[in-house]
């Protein structure tokens, strides 16, 4: 390396102007203090003495809470018999765990609540016509979304409507809805509450942000109206007060009311984040349609709306998962849904066993938390894939 | 530049002849050699523009001096203090260097003089006052005094880097160093930035420069370096520099810059 | 041109038409209405709000008696106890929120990812499934009385609530509580003075200490010297029963655990997101003008953040006070409760008493909504 001087620089420095190198230095390994699992260690773990004292806290914590909890979930678990002798304390089995023999015994009644026995091929049906048409939705590469959308839209609502319910043209006896119950019930409600919330959302997500006084002044109401109280008084007005607004003869049943509640309660949040997305759209989508001389109904149904509702489906499919977690409180209009089976279940007296509330309890858990993170796990997906999409 | 400086305002110098010494730095991100032995040595009042490709390590070059990055190997010496993990010599440090960001990274929520009077109040701990007159004084300097009381985004990129610059110069440093100052902006608006270095420099402020203005490093620059794959390929004046480069890299990447 | 290809035309006909709809369809319901009360023989208007309610209510913060007590005095209990449990459930919610919400971002990753766990369980489980799960499986499921959990504090824990020590303030204890106001105020000027001097001389005041000091010491000081004017009704186990103290009862903790828990996952997904939006920029240029750590936090990332953060935050209070409507579930007389519940039994008035109970939740997210809209036009940043 050539040292020189700089000109106009003091003497004595050793500044490197005039330099060429010869060779260029090749990559090498970083001090192993910086790589490995120490350095793992240090950065993640170990980073001040703060840090450090939190992860032994934490470890300790992990030791004292994890080996219990898989006492409880797995070893002392009873996982066979028949009623609450299983799972009671005797003098042999001093340790309780979960009790899944409870799981296994009531499953079906979970599942199916009271439908009857001869019938429930009827629900199975059900379930797979639905999972045909979720993942011909949501798969964002799947063909024929057109078709997807009158099947998930039109097709699927009559078809389980017929199955479920009965056509005895048919040869599928009427199962009135106060025999409904369990999973299938809290998947039907939110099937409906899904399928309405969508198209009435953006109609009223259209209606606030058109130029019509009247439309935009009704639908703002009802979307702040419905949006400021908590849904159980939706499902009261709709379970108590619906009544009482339509005539005599045309009383809906029990389960109908519960359905109005929710899809009511739910297009007016899907109106608002519809209403984000149609916002989230550039001008220039607007103008450049109206320039192409396309009317108001063609530039929504042809540039708008597919853009904004791409852009949209996160949020959407984040709606639903409240959605979803909201249909449990339809049991207060006595409507007896998957938690409400459990709850039966647990305080039932052939099954009273001291953990057989909890070990119910986990179970819904895990039902409930495979379904919304499925979801959410989708709509992350498809945001990382729109991010990727915007950065071409 | 005729107006007097305000009471607040000491004239800052370097207290050695040396102002940044690197000797064999290398710095690693993960399993990746992003500096590789850097040896480099600039002197009191020098001005160096450094330039080369894109990802050749320049910004993470000039961040180890007010480290905002760390280097793992090697010593870099500013002022004749050495950079370690010590706080207080950070802190002395990062108080004796300016930086300027490519993207201005001025505080949104402050307006432009709370943006430039942040630092000389809470860091050098002066009178609100005090603070103000010099941050108008910068501010004056760099012609936008009339703007003091706008926020961030109402200036356009050439006045808000013009801000961060100022911003800088109120805690009166000894060192500047530039990270691409103008190439977020719109071309309309380099000059008005450029001209604000240029000044810089005439007054004898010790520069590092990361910038690709050819024309700003043959008017100001005591030195240029050619960087790539995290290493000084070649150093020299600038009229040699661009007269005559002899590394076929420099070759290369001048080629391509100058068309 | 024929009228219909009009714009206007067509929009004052189409608007025509949905109000004629609208119109309709509350005649309809209005007419229906008022046929099914005659039929049904139900009262109608608020002649009920001062009748007797005859029914007890387990929780109460004003007087409340099964006898004399009337349907509007129920009306208030309710009201007052949704707010309660909001309140407290509010300032537990952030807190713990906010710490979830930074853990997040911790450089330590066995944190991290006990805070993202928590996170990602607690927001993907029902709030019912939770709050029965707290009250059933946890509360309800604790020891008897006979074999209460005995915790500091002379209190305990037993399926019928947590006992404590009730503070029964003696004479002079007044003074604490001055001495406390007073300190406080004093803080206050505290902070005012050091601002000023700051800008005056430069000098900064150890402003935090001060005023952590100002908030203990005197009222300390006061408590000592007037020899501790304050005792406590300490809860006694007797055999069936315990007698004394106060109860916080299992249905009160229940609702307040559940809605606490849950909030706080969505709460530390808005912090987080508030923190991100503050660009790695922001935090080297502070560095790099020589702010420390602490204050490049203080001076430059919390106020952006806070930004950010405050509208969701506010909308997540308002779910928190309209999730406390679940108390239905675990029996605690909250305003959903007393009065969908038990009132709209009674009276059977289910237009009245919805209605009511919904114009009280429309009114306070009406109200916070406002506010929320007048803080975001005041705060927005400026941009051009
Ligand atoms: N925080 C980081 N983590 C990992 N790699 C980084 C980081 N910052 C920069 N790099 C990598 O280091 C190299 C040099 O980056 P930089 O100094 O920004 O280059 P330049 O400024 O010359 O374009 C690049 O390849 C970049 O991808
Ligand atoms: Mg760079």
């Amino acid at each position: 390396m050539t040292v020189t001087e700089p000109p106009g620089v003091a003497p004595g420095n050793r500044g490197n102007a005039d330099f060429v190198r010869s060779a260029m230095a090749p990559a090498a390994k970083p001090p192993s203090s910086e790589v490995g699992a120490i350095a793992w260690l240090r950065h993640n773990l170990f980073t001040g003495p703060l840090n450090t004292l939190l992860t032994i806290g934490l470890v300790l914590l992990g030791y004292w809470t994890i080996p219990p909890l898989v006492d409880y979930l797995f070893i002392d678990a009873v996982w066979t018999g028949s009623d609450r002798e299983a799972c009671i304390y005797t003098a042999e089995r001093t340790k309780v765990g979960a009790c899944w023999a409870f799981v296994v015994d009531r499953a079906a009644f979970f599942t199916y609540g009271f439908y009857p026995l001869a019938e429930r091929w009827r629900i199975d049906v059900f379930f797979v016509l639905l999972v045909i048409g979720i993942v011909w939705l949501l798969h964002l590469r799947a063909p024929r979304k057109d078709l997807a959308a009158i099947y998930g839209f039109v097709f699927l609502p009559v078809a389980s409507f017929l199955l479920l319910s009965g056509t005895p043209s048919l040869g599928l006896p009427t199962v009135p809805t106060n025999l409904w119950g369990g999973m299938m019930v809290s998947v039907v409600v939110s099937a409906v509450g899904i399928v309405v919330s969508l198209p009435l959302g953006i109609l009223l997500a259209l209606g606030r942000r058109s130029n019509m006084p009247a439309a935009k002044l009704f639908c703002v109401i009802f979307i702040e109206f419905v949006r400021g109280v908590p849904l159980i008084t939706v499902l009261f007005m709709a379970s108590v007060m619906l009544p009482l607004f339509v005539p005599d003869y045309m009383q809906p049943d029990k389960l109908l009311r519960a359905l109005v509640g929710i899809a009511l309660f739910a297009s007016a949040y899907m109106a608002e984040v519809v209403r984000a997305g149609l916002q989230a759209l550039p001008k220039g989508q607007y103008e450049g349609a109206m320039s192409l001389g396309l009317g108001w109904g063609q530039m929504m149904r042809l540039i708008i709306l597919p853009q904004a509702l791409k852009i949209t489906i996160p949020n959407i499919v984040n709606t639903y998962i409240g959605l979803f977690k909201d249909t449990t409180l339809v049991v207060i209009v006595g409507i007896f849904d998957f938690l409400k089976a459990i709850e039966a279940s647990r305080i039932d007296p052939t099954w009273a066993a001291p953990t057989v509330s909890t070990t119910g309890y986990i179970y819904a858990s895990i039902f409930y938390f495979f379904c919304c993170y499925a979801m959410s796990a989708y709509a992350r997906s498809v945001e990382r894939r729109l991010a990727v999409a915007d950065k071409r | 530049m005729t107006n007097t400086a305000p009471a607040g305002l000491k004239p800052a110098k370097l207290t050695h002849e040396t102002a940044i010494e690197m000797i064999g730095v290398n710095k690693w991100y993960g399993e990746f050699h992003v500096l590789r032995d850097i040896d480099l040595t600039i002197a009191r009042g020098e001005r160096v523009v450094v330039c080369g490709p894109s990802g050749s390590g320049k910004s993470t070059l000039i961040r180890c001096v007010n480290r905002l990055e760390e280097h793992q190997k090697g010593r870099i010496i500013v002022d004749g203090v050495e950079l370690t993990n010590d706080l207080k010599r950070i802190d002395e440090i990062r108080r004796e260097v300016g930086m300027v960001f490519q993207h201005f990274n001025l505080f949104p929520h402050l307006t432009i003089l709370e943006n430039c009077t942040l630092a000389p109040i809470w860091v050098k701990k002066m009178p609100k006052k005090d603070a103000e007159e010099v941050a108008m004084h910068y501010l004056t300097r760099v012609k936008i005094p009339e703007q003091a009381l706008k926020y961030p985004g109402q200036l356009s990129g050439g006045q808000q880097q013009r801000v961060a610059i100022a911003r800088s110069l109120c805690m009166s440093p000894k060192i500047m160093l530039f990270d691409e100052p103008t190439s977020a902006l719109d071309p309309e608006m380099v000059k008005e930035v450029l001209d604000t270095m240029v000044a810089l420099a005439e007054e004898g402020m010790t520069m590092i420069c990361v910038t690709h203005e050819m024309g700003f490093a043959r008017q100001v620059a005591d030195r240029v370096i050619f960087m790539d794959q995290g290493q000084i390929v070649e150093a020299n004046t600038p009229d040699e520099f661009f007269r005559d480069p002899r590394h076929e890299r420099t070759r290369l990447f001048l080629s391509q810059i100058l068309h | 041109m024929s009228p219909w290809n009009d714009p206007r035309v067509r929009s004052f006909v189409f608007q025509g038409f949905l109000i004629l709809v609208i119109g309709f369809l509350i005649y309809e319901a209005v007419d229906n209405a008022s046929d099914n009360l005659r039929r049904q023989r139900i009262a109608t208007g608020l002649g009920f709000w001062d009748s007797p309610a005859g029914f007890p209510i387990s929780q109460s913060m004003i007087f409340y008696s099964e006898t004399s007590s009337s349907y509007g005095d129920a009306f208030l209990v309710g009201l007052l106890n949704t707010l309660l449990v909001a309140a407290i459930g509010i300032v537990l919610a952030t807190v713990l929120g906010f710490t979830v919400g930074i853990a997040r971002l911790s450089k330590n990753i066995l944190v991290a990812g006990i805070a993202r766990w928590y996170i990602e369980i607690i927001r993907n489980l029902p709030l019912l499934l939770q709050l029965l799960f707290w009250y059933n499986a946890v509360l309800k499921a604790l020891p008897g009385v006979r074999e209460s959990a005995a915790l500091p504090f002379s209190s305990f824990l037993n399926n019928r609530g947590l006992f404590m020590p009730k503070p029964l303030p003696g004479a002079g204890f007044d003074y604490v509580l001055i001495a406390f106001f007073v300190a406080v105020a004093a803080a206050i000027g505290f902070r005012i003075w050091a601002r000023r001097r700051q800008e005056r001389t430069g000098l900064q005041a150890p402003v935090g200490s001060v005023t952590l000091a100002l908030l203990i010491l005197p009222a300390s000081l006061v408590y000592v010297a007037l020899g501790g004017p304050l005792t406590f009704d300490v809860p006694t186990a007797g055999r069936f029963n315990i007698t004394g103290g106060m109860v916080l009862q299992p249905e009160f903790l229940a609702l307040l655990f559940g809605l606490v828990i849950y909030t706080a996952a969505f709460i530390a997904e808005v912090v987080r997101a508030g923190i991100l939006a503050v660009s790695r920029g922001q935090t080297e240029a502070a560095f790099a003008l020589g702010l420390r750590p602490n204050l490049t936090t203080k001076l430059v990332i919390v106020p952006q953040a806070m930004r950010v953060i405050i509208p969701p935050l506010t909308s997540q209070y308002l779910n928190l006070t309209k999730n406390s409507s679940l108390a239905v579930f675990v029996g605690y007389p909250d305003l959903a409760n007393v009065f969908t519940g038990t009132v709209l039994n009674q009276t059977g008035q289910a237009i009245e008493v919805v209605g009511i109970t919904m114009l009280v939740y429309l009114t306070i997210s009406l109200g916070t909504s406002a506010l929320m809209n007048w803080y975001n036009s005041r705060k927005a940043l400026v941009e051009r």
